[in-house]
């Protein structure tokens, strides 16, 4: 038993580590923007793509928390962003008179702020409403119901001449930078990966393996399925926040179910229930249809094959190569780690699998694997 | 590659099973667990007719019958998995019927089921610590944010945990994936971790069922233990009637969902009317 003095100093220290991360990472974050931008070392072109990555990261990393850590396959995710992104463009086109650049950083900082919360809160709000009567269902229902549900989302704000209509919002302040979008995306993978190592994050995961076993052990699982489900839904809402005040504009045919489907995309390729794998894949689908207009075209018995026409083909038949050479996606569940790493490391240094977790005695005999 | 020395489980020392036998009875001789005429229907199958069942503090109790007589049922009904059609389930004297699975689990009932349900993909470990999420005291923003005390509490629950595993010889299997562990260690892994919500009741579901004579002697002793070790009162549903016979101190009997006979295993063992439903009536008889 530690005494209560060493338990206060741990503690403090503990909490003093958090803070010294967050500010490192804010200040890193800081730094690179500038020299990103400038295109010293990447022209604005690529910075662009790194910028819809991030947006990418944050939207992949938050629905891996309801498709693959819940088990609850969600075909919303679009919905929500649009959500997020055409609240806080409301706000910030109404209560923003000032043209942004002649506003100071820390006051362009405490808009942005505010806008994120008005996105986060609203779609998690809007997530809260349609996660009680859909999360009841199960598999194929459900994600029937959430298709519903976003495109519900969509038509009624395509409706609402209030916020445009069919022709949007435009002319919304420039808030988002490298800064902004990176940092929401590490928050959402480090508040993604604090909730699965900690006891809420495990009674998610027993709703995913078992939800009978989960009630009969005391995890009341449609609780947990609406609070990951409203969570989930208000990351997406920031996200929207971020490309709404990224692009300056948006209209409602930018969050058609399509674009839901293109986050699922990004989350089993890279592998269902793994953090890691949803940056993985969210990195791969932003990159591989840009990356891909760099095939050179050839010729063939005098005839030009534009490989850029068929850019969209091959990207396509790329994503079936490797969901069949890897059905379980990239990282099939499996997180990066340290430990795992060194696992990794171990066996190629070796040439045998390292012990896992045995007790002394047991350690280096057999195979295992 | 079992590790056990002997077969008798270790006390899980501080934290677990500090509940002695009989001490919640203290002064008040009713039973922990009262079924008043509990029916229930689906559609027109009754799948359990007006059972009447008790099980006091501290007890072993089994609960035998033919195939498809109803028994799971009433562990369905009992864990509120099944709200009864009628009739009432009192727990500790407090009407629990029409409560919600996690809910009954939190009054202080868990179970095992006959189809094991581990959480195959997840590790034995995790398998355990979820069972301890029922006492865990952090809220959902604390664990997204992993403050210290967050971070501090997991700790002790993997602590906890650990400790249950070994006292249930399976502390060497702790980072092993559930769904790969052998047959007779699943079932004690899913003993273990009903045994991490601290219960005051357990309820067996046909704890032997795909086990050899060997096992099956393995897991008397085990259940015994338990019951020493933990204080835990029990109340098992078995097909093998020498598990029921050799340790059971009171025995229930259900044929097509009613309570045919109830008793000491010697009376049950002599009753007829169990022989009846057991082996069927002989013709020479009619």
């Amino acid at each position: 038993m530690k005494s209560a003095a060493a338990h206060t100093i741990h503690t403090m220290i503990s909490w003093l580590l958090k803070a010294v991360w967050i500010a490192g990472t804010i200040l890193v974050l800081l730094a690179l923007q500038p020299l990103l931008q400038s295109g010293a070392i990447i022209d604005p072109y690529w910075f662009r793509i790194l910028l819809l990555m991030g947006i990418n990261v944050t939207l992949a990393v938050s629905l891996n928390l309801i498709n693959g850590f819940c088990g609850q396959f969600s075909i919303a995710h679009a919905g929500f962003m649009a959500v997020g992104a055409y609240t806080s463009s409301y706000f910030t086109l109404h209560a923003l008179y000032t043209p942004v650049r002649n506003l100071s950083f820390a006051q362009q900082a405490t808009w942005m702020i505010g806008a994120l919360l008005v996105g986060a809160v609203t779609a998690g709000i809007a997530g809260f409403i349609v996660g009680i009567p859909s999360l009841r269902l199960r598999g194929d229902y459900l994600a029937i119901a959430t298709l519903g549900f976003g495109e519900i989302i969509r038509v009624a704000i395509l409706n609402i001449e209030e916020v445009g209509g069919a022709s949007g919002l435009s002319d919304i302040p420039p808030l988002s930078s490298f800064f902004w979008i990176w940092l929401i995306a590490l928050m959402t993978i480090a508040l993604s990966r604090n909730l699965l190592v900690s006891s809420h994050g495990r009674a998610v995961l027993a709703v995913r393996e078992d939800e009978i076993a989960a009630e009969a052990l005391g995890v009341p699982t449609t609780k947990y399925k609406v609070i990951v489900f409203a969570f989930s839904s208000a990351l997406a809402g920031m996200a929207g926040v971020l490309a709404a005040h990224l692009d300056l504009s948006i209209y409602p045919s930018s969050f058609t179910f399509l674009r839901s489907i293109e986050i699922i995309v990004m989350v089993i390729l890279g592998g269902l229930g793994s953090t890691t794998g949803a940056v993985l894949g969210a990195a791969l689908v932003t990159l591989l249809p840009e990356g891909l207009r760099y095939v050179p075209a050839f010729t063939v018995r005098g005839y030009v094959v534009e490989m850029q026409a068929w850019r969209m083909v091959i990207y396509s038949l790329l994503l079936i190569v490797l969901m069949l050479t890897r059905p379980r996606g990239l990282l099939g569940g499996m997180e990066w780690s340290w430990h795992g790493l060194s696992r990794i490391g171990g066996r190629w240094f070796r040439g045998r699998p390292s012990d896992r977790n045995l007790p002394p005695e047991e350690q280096g005999e057999g195979d295992l694997l | 590659m079992s590790r056990r020395q002997g077969s008798g489980i270790r006390d899980p020392g501080s934290g677990v099973g500090d509940q002695e036998p009989g001490v919640r009875d203290r002064g008040n001789p009713g039973a922990l667990l009262r079924l008043e005429s509990c029916t229930r229907a689906f559609g027109g199958l009754v799948a359990m007719k007006d059972v009447d069942l008790e099980v006091h503090p501290g007890e072993l109790v089994g609960l035998i019958g033919p195939n498809g007589a109803g028994k799971t049922t009433v562990f369905n009904v009992i864990t509120g998995i099944y709200e009864p059609t009628a009739g009432k389930v009192l727990f500790d004297g407090k009407d629990i019927s029409g409560r919600k699975p996690h809910q009954v689990a939190r009054a202080g009932i868990s179970r095992t089921f006959q189809n094991i349900r581990l959480f195959r993909a997840l590790s034995v470990m995790d398998n355990v610590r979820i069972a301890l999420h029922l006492r865990h005291r952090h809220s959902f923003p604390a664990a997204l944010f992993r403050t210290p005390g967050v971070a501090n509490e997991d700790r002790a629950q993997t602590e906890e945990a650990h400790r249950l595993l070994e006292a249930l010889d399976l502390g060497h299997l702790s980072g092993e994936a559930a769904g790969s562990l052998p047959y007779g260690e699943q079932r004690r892994l899913e003993i273990a971790r009903a045994l991490a919500t601290h219960p005051q009741l357990l309820l067996l579901d046909e704890p032997a069922a795909g086990m050899n004579d060997q096992e099956t002697d393995r897991l008397m002793e085990i259940i015994r233990e338990i019951r020493r070790v933990f204080g835990v009162t029990i109340l098992l549903i078995e097909h093998d009637m020498g598990l029921v016979m050799g340790i059971c101190e009171r025995i229930y009997v259900l044929d097509y969902g009613e309570v045919i006979a109830a008793g000491l295993p010697e009376e049950i063992r002599a009753d007829p009317k169990v022989i009846e439903a057991y082996l069927g009536v002989e013709n020479d008889e009619l």
